[in-house]
């Protein structure tokens, strides 16, 4: 014990000079959640903007419309999530005018992925769930982390509730743990249902999500768009 | 490379915004503090930028007097044209969003906080950027301290009567400024308000909240 | 050195060498274990004849809400209460330890407490432990020489006013304060103040939530109101979520025969042991 009290001293750690630094990243919170089905998928998100104890605004959605049946979620640092929103617009934008077709929900992942992995060594700070419907029509999922790793899923909870909701997904949508259940697939009523649901419990427990949800519903017709209130504690 | 800004010098604190029905308000003080020291005590920090357009600035003030230069001859510039178009409140606003991102992204920071205001297309705009990047739009905006103090009393006033008057929105900002001379110590009585309405947007000259400090005589000790 | 798990002639460092250990492990990158927080709104205002309490219940550990439904304005004395922001535990024993030495001197003098006895036990406590423990509190009561406000620092320093805020919703709270105090309000009108402030902090600071907590203390009455105001109504969900019988899954069934010996096969009442 003396030794290391003896340590301490010689260090001088309690007085040492802090370098100041700028910390180009900050963390606005916020949750998205996306569910893929037959021929639809849901992707929401709470309104939410924060920073450390203070909301900066209670009407911001975190879903972002890429094209008639793909719908971006995305969170993290808010000013990352802005640059690359703009970068792919502009980018659908330049596909559509060379391709003359509006881009895949695939072809969108891809890109974002690529996007995302070009800026590997100061990484765009943005949590990213792709929905829509594929090249079949069917409804999917694309996950990513902050630096371009993606996958196709058919359910996915990011940003600030993601570890309270993600579980609950698991047991709802995918029936684990569950023994001796139907496994019927799942309705677009149902999965409307779920997400709400969801979103409730998490503004219980996570400070960083409420205030109210967007809900999109990708089908062939085009995305509808529902609010829907939550707590704004 | 040069040595980047890894902190601001003087500084002004906080910029209150709100909506009204037909325009916006932005007010800040005009106190400019170099650390604890009350250094400048006669600085303004709004702006007009044309005559739909205005902007507030909290944080190093040397930053915002580069910006604003970079503004006036963009706004001369757009002028020369003579095409009759201008700077929107909107394009200002995505504009400045880009400048401080970018200067973020290169570890070079512009040391700010802006208010952006105006009105586009008869609809009142008001929005909000920091020195990363970070952007919203909001009905009532407060930085600084104003965040924690003035933006409970102005968001609360707004949800009360969404469609203010421009009297009511100044009472509110009037309020909020007094709240703040008491309880923020980088702060002064004296203030400037920016208004944009359809009828263009002005700067209106210094004024001192009045204060009340009838409740002193109550505080005797802490014990 | 060794380890003794002799409780009786355990020698344990003196309490301040814990602090510069733990400083030191910091450093090296050990994880102090995360306390519930209350990171919240608390305040107070004096009245016309009393004090008027006000807490929210909110309780978190780091961004996740712990309690949703905790209590902050705790018992001192019959005219003495206070509010606590700061680390769950050390307002809750300190407040408990300072109750506790109260009642003994109300027993030894014969008198009801004054509040600014509570206050002197608070900050000799507090400042004993060097802000280590964090305890921020509100303090009101009404005793024989009236009403009486304060609030303690977790380093031990105090202040007596008219209107005081406490935790991280106090901006908030104190903004609401400041645009609305006036001396000698009516009672309503003290209640209303100090509910307008913690639903300040609540809908603002993201530290306060749920419900608000009163506490109205007059020379001869106690009013604890809780909650007084449900400011969040929780969301009503849509599905219904019951597992049918059998979802959990039996892995393993196991039959054991246990051998009794029948001692008596007779079922009549017993008094129960007391």
């Amino acid at each position: 014990m003396t030794s290391v009290l003896s340590d301490i001293n010689q260090e001088e750690s309690h007085y040492a000079p802090k370098q100041a630094y700028f910390n180009p990243y900050e963390q606005n919170g916020g949750t998205v959640l996306a569910v893929a089905g037959e021929d639809f998928s849901v992707i929401a998100s709470d309104t939410r903007l924060s920073q450390g104890f203070s909301i900066h605004t209670r009407d911001l959605p975190k879903t972002y419309k890429l094209t008639s049946s793909t719908v971006l979620g995305a969170c993290g640092f808010h000013g990352d999530t802005l640059t690359l929103t703009k970068i792919l617009q502009a980018r659908l934008k330049m596909y559509e005018h060379e391709h003359n077709k509006k881009m895949s929900t695939t072809a969108v992942a891809a890109m974002l992925s690529t996007m995302l992995y070009s800026r590997r060594f100061f990484p765009f700070y943005v949590y990213n769930i792709v929905a829509g419907l594929d090249e079949e029509g069917k409804g999917c999922v694309f996950s990513f982390d902050p630096v371009g790793s993606y996958e196709r899923e058919t359910y996915r909870a990011g940003g600030s509730a993601s570890a309270m909701l993600q579980p609950l997904l698991d047991n709802q949508i995918g029936f684990k743990n569950q023994h001796g259940v139907t496994k019927t697939p799942l309705s677009q009523e149902k999965a409307i249902k779920l997400v709400k649901d969801v979103f409730i419990s998490a503004a219980e427990r996570d400070i960083y999500t409420g205030d109210a949800i967007v809900l999109n519903l990708i089908t062939k017709d085009g995305v509808k768009v529902e609010t829907f209130p939550l707590r704004r504690d | 490379m040069t040595k980047n800004k890894l902190a601001p010098t003087v500084t002004g604190t906080s910029v209150l915004g709100i909506k009204f029905n037909g325009g916006v308000v932005i007010a800040a003080d005009m106190l400019g503090s170099y650390g604890s020291l009350a250094r400048y005590r006669n600085l303004s920090r709004v702006m007009k930028v044309n005559d739909s357009t205005i902007i507030g600035c909290g944080g190093d003030y040397a930053d915002f007097q580069y910006l604003q230069s970079v503004i006036e001859q963009r706004v001369i510039d757009e002028e020369c044209l003579n095409d009759g178009f201008g700077y929107t409140p909107r394009g200002l606003y995505s504009w400045m969003t880009r400048i401080l991102y970018n200067r973020r992204s290169q570890f070079n920071p512009l040391w700010n906080v802006f208010l952006v205001g105006g009105l586009q297309d008869g609809e009142p705009f008001l929005g909000f950027v920091d020195k990363i990047g970070v952007a919203y739009e909001s009905p009532t905006i407060c930085t600084g301290y104003g965040a924690y103090i003035a933006n409970p009393l102005l968001r609360e006033a707004y949800e009360n009567n969404p469609n203010m008057t421009l009297e009511e929105a100044q009472k509110q900002i009037e309020r909020c400024m007094k709240i703040l001379y008491y309880r923020d110590a980088r702060s002064i009585n004296k203030y400037e308000v920016a208004i944009v309405t359809k009828d263009g947007c002005i700067v209106k000259p210094p004024v001192q909240p009045e204060t009340n400090w009838e409740i002193a005589h109550l505080i005797k000790g802490y014990e | 050195m060794s380890i003794v798990y002799n409780f009786e002639d355990q020698q344990l460092p003196p309490q301040n060498t814990y602090t510069m250990l733990n400083l030191l492990l910091e450093q090296k990158g050990l994880k102090q274990p995360t306390a519930y927080k209350t990171g919240t709104t608390i305040c107070g205002v004096i009245y016309k004849d009393g004090v008027v309490l006000g807490a929210d219940t909110r309780a978190t550990e780091d961004t996740i809400v712990a309690d949703k439904n905790c209590s902050k304005i705790h018992y001192i004395s019959p005219n003495i209460y206070c509010c606590g922001a700061g680390t769950a535990a050390d307002t809750e024993m300190t407040t408990n330890m300072i109750s506790s030495q109260l009642e003994l001197h109300r027993l030894n003098t014969n008198r009801m407490p004054r509040v600014c006895t509570a206050n002197r036990l608070l900050k000799q406590m507090l400042f004993r432990y060097h802000g280590h423990i964090s305890a921020a509190l509100v303090l009101g009561g009404v005793d024989s020489t009236g009403p009486h406000l304060y609030s303690v620092y977790p380093h031990g320093s105090t202040d007596k006013l008219p209107y005081v805020t406490m935790g991280s919703g106090s901006l908030a709270a104190m903004a609401v304060f400041e645009d609305g105090f006036k001396p000698n309000m009516e009672k309503e009108d003290a209640m209303k103040l100090v509910r307008n402030a913690i639903a300040g902090g609540i809908f603002n600071d993201l530290g306060s939530g749920s419900n608000i907590d009163l506490c109205v203390i007059t020379k001869d009455k106690v009013e604890y109101l809780r909650p007084y105001d449900e400011a969040n109504l929780k969301g009503k969900r849509q599905g219904v979520y019951r597992y049918k019988k059998g979802t959990t899954a039996v892995l393993k069934t196991t039959q054991k025969k246990l051998d009794f010996d029948v001692v008596r096969t007779t079922v009549r009442a017993e008094p129960m042991e007391t």
